[in-house]
C-alpha cells in the first residue's frame, strides 16, 4: 500500500453542537490504498453512513481531516472533489429517463457524444439494464433503480467511488452476479471504491479490506480473511461470521502442564499447556474472566468430548446447523454432511485449542487466537 | 367507487348536485344580472326572463356610469389594470424572494431558522386591520402611502408567507440526495437549485403562486387604506358603485364578472399544475 487515495485522520462528527451533540463518528483513522476497494461493515447507526458523507461532503466535518489524492479536502464543496458516488436511495433525476440518467454523469467530463454511447452502452450491459435504457425512474423497479444509480457513478472516472448500499434492492442471483462483475470493472480500471454495507457477504466478496464500524468506532480494518481469523475484539467476532461465533464466559485455571476453562454448569475445558505457547498462557493466566469464543464451522463432535444436549438440527441442503444445549447457553455447530439426531440426544463435543479465540473478559480484547497471541 | 349500489349512485348524485347548486348558483345568477338593467333586477318577484343588455359593461369600459341623477366618472378599467399589476408585481416579488427563502428553509437548518419562519408565517395570523393603523402612520412617514411601492409591500404580508410555506414543504419532499447526487456529478449548489430543485418543485411553486395571487387579488382591506382613487384595486373600486342615487347592481355584477374573470381564468389554466403538484410524491419513486 505505497500509494494512498484517501486517508482519514482522527475524524470526528457530531451532530448538533461539536462535544456536545450526538456523537456519530469518533476519532476515525483510516487509509485506503489507490485501487483499493474497502467496505465500511456494521449495523444501523454505527457510522459508517455519516463517514460516507463526510468524505462525499455532505456532511460537514466536526474535528479532523480528510485527504484525497494529496489534497485536504474536508472543506472543499462536493463539486471540487471528484467523487463518484452511488446513493442508497438511487435518488435518480425524475424527469430523465434511465439513459441520460446515467449519461448525465458525464456531463461535466466533456466527451464526445460517441464516447458516451459506448460507454453507457457497456456499463448497462454489466449491470443488465439494457432494456430500461429508455425508462423513467418512476416507471421502473426498485431493483432497477438501484443499479441505474449504481451505473451512473461506475461510469465516472473519478479519484473515489462512493457506493453506499449498492446492491441492497437486488434479488439474490443477480446480486451474486453482479458482484464478481463490479469487482472485476472496478480493478480493471484501477478505481478506489468505499462501500457501505451490512451485509458481510457483500464485503466478503467485494473488498480487499473491510472496516467494521461500531458506535462510531472504527473496531477493525484489516483483509476479510483476518477479520474471520484474528478478530480484534468481541465485537468483531460475533459480528463478521454466519451463523455468529459462539461465545461462553470463562476463568481460566493453569497448572505446569495443564490449561483449563471453567465454563457455567461446571463444564470445564481441559487442555494441556502445550497447546498453546507460552505467551499465551501467560497472558491467559493473567486474566480472572475470560470470554471464549470459537466458530460454528470450528466445533467438532467427538465421543469423549464434552456432552451438549441437541436442541435444533436442520438441513439446509448443503450443511447441518445444530445448536446443542451446552455450559448454560446454546452452542452452534455446522457440518457438512447430512447428519440426523433427535432432539435431546446427548453429543460430544470437542474445541480444538488451535480454533479458540479468547477475547478480555472486561474490555472485550482479543487475547490470542489458536496458540498464537493476538 | 366500483361497487355502488343503484340507491348509493342516486344518493351521491343527488349530494353532488346540490353541492354544486349550492356553489354555482352565485355565479350564474350574477352572470345574468349583469346583462340587466336595475330595474330587471329589482323586479318582485326575480325571474330569469329578460332582454339582455351589455349597457353595463359599456359602461364599465367607457367610464361613464348613468344613473338617475346623471353621469358620474368611474375609474373601473383603471382599478381592474391596478388589480392586475398590483397581483401580478406583488406575486413576483413574492416568488423571488421566497422562493429562495423556502429552499434555505427546507434544506438547511441554522440557528433560529424555524423562529424566522414561524415569524413569517404568523404574518398571516394578525388581523389586517392590526397592523393597519401603525403602518399609515409609517408609510406616511416614508411617504409611502398611495404608491405602488408602498402597497406592493405591504402586499407581501400575504403573498410571502403563503408561497415560503407552500414552497418549503414541496422543497422538503423532494430527496435531498438527488440534489447531492447532481452537485457530486460537478455543479454548484446554485446549479443544482436551478436545475434540479426549481424544476422538481415547479407544480408547486405554480400552485402556491396561484393562491398568492388569487388572495393579492381578493385584498380589500390594505388597499383600502393605503390607496386612494388612481391606485386602487377592483375590490376597492367597485366601491364606488354604492351611489347618491342607489346602489347600480347591474354594474357592479359586471364589474365582478371582469373582475373574477382573469383568476378564474388562470385556476382553470393552472389546474394541471395543482394535479401534478399533488402527484408529487412520484419523485420518490
Amino acid at each position: 500500500m505505497t500509494d494512498i487515495a484517501l486517508s482519514l485522520r482522527e475524524v470526528d462528527k457530531f451532530y448538533g453542537p461539536i462535544d456536545y451533540g450526538v456523537h456519530a463518528v469518533k476519532k476515525l483513522s483510516m487509509q485506503v490504498g489507490k485501487g483499493e476497494i474497502v467496505a465500511l461493515l456494521g449495523s444501523s447507526g454505527c457510522g459508517k453512513t455519516s463517514t460516507l458523507r463526510m468524505i462525499a461532503g455532505f456532511e460537514a466535518v466536526s474535528r479532523g481531516k480528510i485527504s484525497l489524492g494529496g489534497r485536504e479536502i474536508q472543506t472543499f464543496p462536493p463539486v471540487r472533489r471528484n467523487v463518484a458516488m452511488a446513493f442508497e436511495g438511487y435518488s435518480l433525476y425524475p424527469p430523465l429517463t434511465v439513459r441520460e440518467n446515467i449519461a448525465f454523469a458525464l456531463k461535466a467530463s466533456k466527451l464526445s457524444q460517441g464516447t458516451v454511447d459506448e460507454k453507457v452502452a457497456s456499463i448497462a450491459r454489466l449491470l443488465e439494464i439494457e432494456d430500461i435504457l429508455g425508462r423513467y425512474p418512476s416507471s421502473i423497479s426498485g431493483g432497477q433503480q438501484q443499479r441505474a444509480s449504481l451505473g451512473r457513478a461506475l461510469i465516472r472516472d473519478a479519484s473515489l467511488h462512493l457506493l453506499d448500499e449498492p446492491m441492497g434492492q437486488l434479488e439474490p442471483q443477480l446480486r451474486a452476479v453482479l458482484r464478481g462483475r463490479i469487482k472485476h470493472y472496478i480493478k480493471e480500471r484501477g478505481l478506489t471504491a468505499i462501500l457501505v454495507t451490512h451485509d458481510q457477504t457483500e464485503a466478503n466478496a467485494l473488498a480487499d479490506r473491510i472496516a467494521v464500524m461500531e458506535g462510531g468506532v472504527l473496531q477493525q480494518f484489516d483483509t476479510p480473511q483476518r477479520i474471520k481469523e484474528r478478530p480484534a475484539n468481541l465485537f468483531t467476532g460475533t459480528f463478521v461470521g454466519e451463523p455468529p461465533m459462539n461465545v461462553f464466559e470463562a476463568s481460566v485455571t493453569a497448572s505446569e502442564s495443564r490449561l483449563a476453562f471453567g465454563l457455567k454448569d461446571g463444564v470445564r475445558l481441559e487442555y494441556a499447556a502445550s497447546d498453546f505457547s507460552h505467551a499465551v498462557r501467560d497472558a491467559l493466566t493473567k486474566r480472572q474472566r475470560v470470554a471464549l469464543g470459537v466458530r460454528p464451522y470450528a466445533v467438532k463432535r467427538s465421543a469423549d468430548g464434552v456432552t451438549g444436549r441437541v436442541a435444533v438440527s436442520q438441513w439446509l441442503g448443503d450443511q447441518t446447523h445444530i445448536a446443542a444445549d451446552f455450559a448454560g447457553g446454546t452452542l452452534v455447530l455446522v457440518e457438512h454432511d447430512r447428519t440426523r439426531l433427535e432432539i435431546g440426544q446427548p453429543i460430544g463435543i470437542r474445541l480444538e485449542p488451535a480454533s479458540l479465540h479468547v477475547f478480555d473478559g472486561e474490555t472485550g480484547e482479543a487475547i490470542s487466537h489458536g496458540e498464537e497471541l493476538a | 367507487m366500483e361497487a355502488m349500489s343503484p340507491l348509493e349512485r342516486i344518493l351521491r348524485g343527488i349530494a353532488l348536485t346540490l353541492v354544486v347548486i349550492f356553489f354555482m348558483f352565485p355565479i350564474v345568477w350574477i352572470l345574468l344580472m349583469s346583462f340587466q338593467t336595475n330595474e330587471t333586477i329589482l323586479r318582485i318577484p326575480p325571474s330569469v326572463v329578460f332582454t339582455p343588455t351589455l349597457d353595463n359593461y359599456a359602461a364599465l369600459i367607457t367610464g361613464k356610469l348613468q344613473t338617475a341623477a346623471g353621469t358620474l366618472d368611474i375609474a373601473f378599467m383603471r382599478n381592474l389594470g391596478n388589480s392586475v399589476f398590483l397581483s401580478v408585481v406583488s406575486v413576483a416579488v413574492a416568488l423571488l424572494l421566497g422562493v429562495p427563502a423556502a429552499y434555505a428553509f427546507a434544506r438547511h437548518k441554522f440557528r433560529g431558522s424555524e423562529d424566522i419562519a414561524f415569524t413569517l408565517l404568523s404574518f398571516r395570523f394578525a388581523p389586517p386591520l392590526l397592523v393597519l393603523l401603525p403602518l399609515t402612520q409609517y408609510f406616511q412617514w416614508l411617504g409611502l402611502s398611495n404608491t405602488y411601492f408602498g402597497l406592493i409591500w405591504v402586499y407581501q404580508l400575504i403573498c410571502l408567507p403563503l408561497i415560503l410555506w407552500i414552497v418549503r414543504g414541496y422543497f422538503e419532499d423532494i430527496s435531498a440526495d438527488v440534489e447531492y447526487a447532481y452537485r457530486i456529478a460537478g455543479h454548484s449548489w446554485f446549479a443544482t437549485f436551478r436545475k434540479i430543485a426549481l424544476p422538481l418543485a415547479g407544480p408547486g411553486i405554480a400552485a402556491a403562486g396561484l393562491l398568492a395571487f388569487i388572495f393579492a387579488w381578493n385584498n380589500f382591506v390594505f388597499a383600502l387604506v393605503l390607496a386612494s382613487a388612481d391606485k386602487q384595486p377592483v375590490t376597492v373600486g367597485a366601491l364606488a358603485f354604492v351611489t347618491a342615487s342607489g346602489i347600480q347592481y347591474g354594474q357592479i355584477a359586471a364589474a365582478i364578472v371582469l373582475s373574477i374573470t382573469p383568476t378564474l381564468a388562470l385556476a382553470l389554466y393552472a389546474q394541471r399544475y395543482l394535479v401534478e403538484g399533488l402527484s408529487l410524491g412520484a419523485v420518490k419513486g
